[in-house]
């Protein structure tokens, strides 16, 4: 039988993972990837207290939750593409016009 | 004491006896052990049944296309060139390993894996007979079948929806522009097919009130007017000939296979694999047909129920109809003319798609209506 | 004792594979990391006695939207990061950022484990409450969303049509019709 603890204790790490991936990666496309780590902890997370109360609305907000992943990946790689074809890079540093 | 007595008796020169009772005892102590192994034994078979059957299907491509282009296919290796697979294979081993220089060292050996690997475990939720104690040797009935998921008709879907990935970065490692668009136009077309297909399967999910594929074979028993069998091909007969292009457009066969053709005009995802690497592509492919055949049965045709036949030799009504899925892959293969990239995307995103979620909603509104 | 180990084995798996994930430099090799990590997350939730929501996770974020990452990464051919210039602007390698970074790092886990360990109840194996009953039944979750949380349904239908508009407007080529 596994603590809920060990649960959350691993939803955070992955949380800091994908966190730590969006402040420190300079690329793009890694960025969203992080974001996907985090919004997947967030998933564990629902489904452990789900289990830990006996209902099942933690897996419901789990499947809501994919579809806004999966909607918000999809609009972030259109942006990509299209930022892509203006400078020739994925480093966000090269997007600096609206910088004061 | 047991041992004193069959000694005893050998020393009368029965030996017989004493082979007897030793075979005995030692059944008695292999009885926990029965189970595991029996069914050890039966995902041994099925997992080399699998691998036969793509060399089998290597044979039969090739003799009924032969026979429908009024020659004999062949002919030479072993009687009516039955042992053809096996030249095949010995060839292909025997070839030499190549890798293109540029092409990238793990992703070049890891997409056949993939592909192979996915194949395979697709087919291990299907299942194909009733439950049996093989004639009283367990005490148990052992489902016929390797896992028994709840879940079990989008378990399929999601393991032939990773097959993409083999797809795609075979393409990618090749190092090669062609391949690169072969591989990605393979796998956009996949992707375009699942729609049609997880559609047409909620219609016949919708029917039989369960995600279990098990279930789903037991709902199609019976029959009507004692002669009509109750299977969900005569319910659904649209949603049937959907997912049955979408199958076939899921593993790149038939029609549909111009992203593998192209190697005829320029290039395709596989034109740098040489040898084993090679060979798991293809072998990966029949064993996909084997599963697409496998689920169709499971689907539309009663899995392996069949009025008039007892359960227990269920299984071999499920060849036969795994037989003439395949027959039927094959004789489109050299039949019909391949549909051109953009004509394949046309029909599967303007034709078939909704005409399969038309189909979905009118099953739902004849069974609410049924139902009320 | 073999959930232990499961448990275990598919943990440290998302784990590791998510830290390489955003440790590689070749994006391609990250969507394929982050693949390995949702397959260790998919196991988890079938530990968790969540069929569906592991089948779901295979499908919707392994199967399609890794896909879709795949797919951009190859058609932009995303070039590997440079290995000097890595190594040189790599924010790791900044004196100021490793020393607070670290601080706040620490002191961040030692408050987790302080707010885990003040809850007693957070103790008890998943699923030892005495009315914590599995609910796994696809059809208990197909009634549940089709009546408690319709709306939440139909506007999530909603985001994906805008979803899919936008991508398609956003990605077209300039000039086109």
């Amino acid at each position: 039988m596994i603590p809920l603890s060990y649960y959350l204790i691993l939803s955070a790490m992955l949380f800091a993972i994908g966190a730590a991936g969006v402040f420190l990666r300079r690329n793009l496309i890694t960025i969203l990837l992080s974001v996907e780590i985090m919004l997947n902890a967030v998933n564990l997370t629902f489904v452990a207290f789900g289990r830990f109360a006996g209902d099942l609305d933690g897996q419901i907000i789990t499947f809501f939750v994919m579809t806004v992943a999966a909607a918000e990946a999809a609009v972030g790689l259109a942006l990509v593409i299209a930022l892509f074809r203006h400078r020739e890079s994925l480093n966000p540093d090269a997007f600096t016009t609206l910088k004061w | 004491m047991h041992a004193a007595g069959a000694v005893a008796r050998a020393a009368r020169g029965d030996g017989g006896a004493l082979m007897a009772e030793s075979l005995r005892s030692t059944w008695e102590w292999f009885q926990p052990f029965l189970r595991p192994t029996v069914i050890g034994v039966m995902i041994f078979i099925v997992f080399n049944a699998l691998i036969m059957a793509s060399a089998i299907l290597v044979l039969a491509e090739r003799k009924i296309m032969g026979f429908m282009q009024q020659r004999y296919g062949p002919y030479l290796v072993g009687p009516h060139g039955m042992l053809q697979p096996i030249a095949d294979i010995l060839k292909l081993v025997f070839k030499e390993e190549l890798r293109p220089k540029g092409a990238d060292k793990w992703l070049f050996t890891l997409a056949p894996v993939l592909s192979i690997v996915t194949a395979f475990v697709a087919f291990a939720t299907v299942p194909f007979g009733a439950e049996t104690t093989f004639f009283g040797l367990l005490d148990d009935p052992i489902k016929l079948g390797i896992a028994d998921v709840n879940v079990a008709v989008l378990v399929v879907f999601s393991v032939t929806s990773m097959g993409v990935y083999g797809i795609v970065l075979a393409g990618w490692a090749s190092n090669s522009k062609y391949s690169l668009f072969g591989g990605l136009r393979a796998a956009a077309q996949m992707i375009s097919y699942e729609l049609a297909y997880a559609t047409s399967l909620a219609a016949v999910i919708l029917l039989a009130g369960s995600l279990s594929l098990r279930e789903i074979v037991d709902s199609q028993q019976g029959s009507w007017f004692g002669a009509l069998p109750q299977w969900y091909l005569f319910l659904q007969p649209i949603g049937f000939i959907i997912y049955v292009i979408a199958g076939v457009a899921e593993t790149n066969r038939a029609p549909f296979d111009f992203p593998e053709a192209e190697q005829e005009l320029v290039a395709g995802y596989n034109t740098e694999y040489s040898s084993v690497r090679f060979a798991l592509f293809p072998q990966a492919e029949y064993i996909n047909m084997v599963t697409m055949s496998a689920v169709a049965t499971d689907l539309y045709l009663g899995g392996w129920h069949f009025p008039g036949v007892p359960p227990e030799y269920g299984w071999i009504v499920f060849l036969a109809k795994v037989s003439f899925f395949l027959f039927v892959y094959i004789w489109m293969r050299w039949t019909v003319p391949r549909y051109r990239y953009d004509q394949l995307m046309m029909f599967g995103w303007k034709y078939l798609f909704p005409a399969s979620v038309l189909n979905l909603i009118a099953t739902a509104a004849l069974v609410l209506y049924l139902n009320a | 004792m073999p959930e232990t180990v499961t448990f275990f084995l598919f943990a440290a798996l998302a784990v590791i594979a998510s830290l390489l994930v955003i440790g590689q430099r070749n994006p391609m090799y990250s969507v394929l990391l982050l693949i390995a990590s949702f397959g260790a997350l998919s196991g988890l939730y079938i530990q968790l006695e969540a069929p569906f929501v592991a089948v779901a996770q295979i499908i919707i974020y392994a199967g399609a939207i890794m896909v879709l990452f795949l797919f951009v990464v190859m058609l932009l051919n995303a070039p590997k990061e440079d290995a000097a210039e890595w190594d040189r602007t790599h924010p790791l390698r900044q004196p100021g950022v490793a020393r607070w970074g670290t601080l706040l790092v620490g002191l961040l886990i030692v408050q987790l484990a302080m707010a885990l360990l003040a809850v007693r109840e957070y103790h008890t194996p998943v699923g030892a409450q005495s009315d914590a009953t599995a609910v796994n039944s696809v059809a208990e979750m197909g009634r549940s969303i089709f009546t408690r949380h319709t709306f939440a349904f139909e506007a999530t239908s909603i985001l994906i049509l805008v979803a899919m508009v936008g991508a398609v407007v956003l990605a077209r080529r300039e000039g086109d019709q």
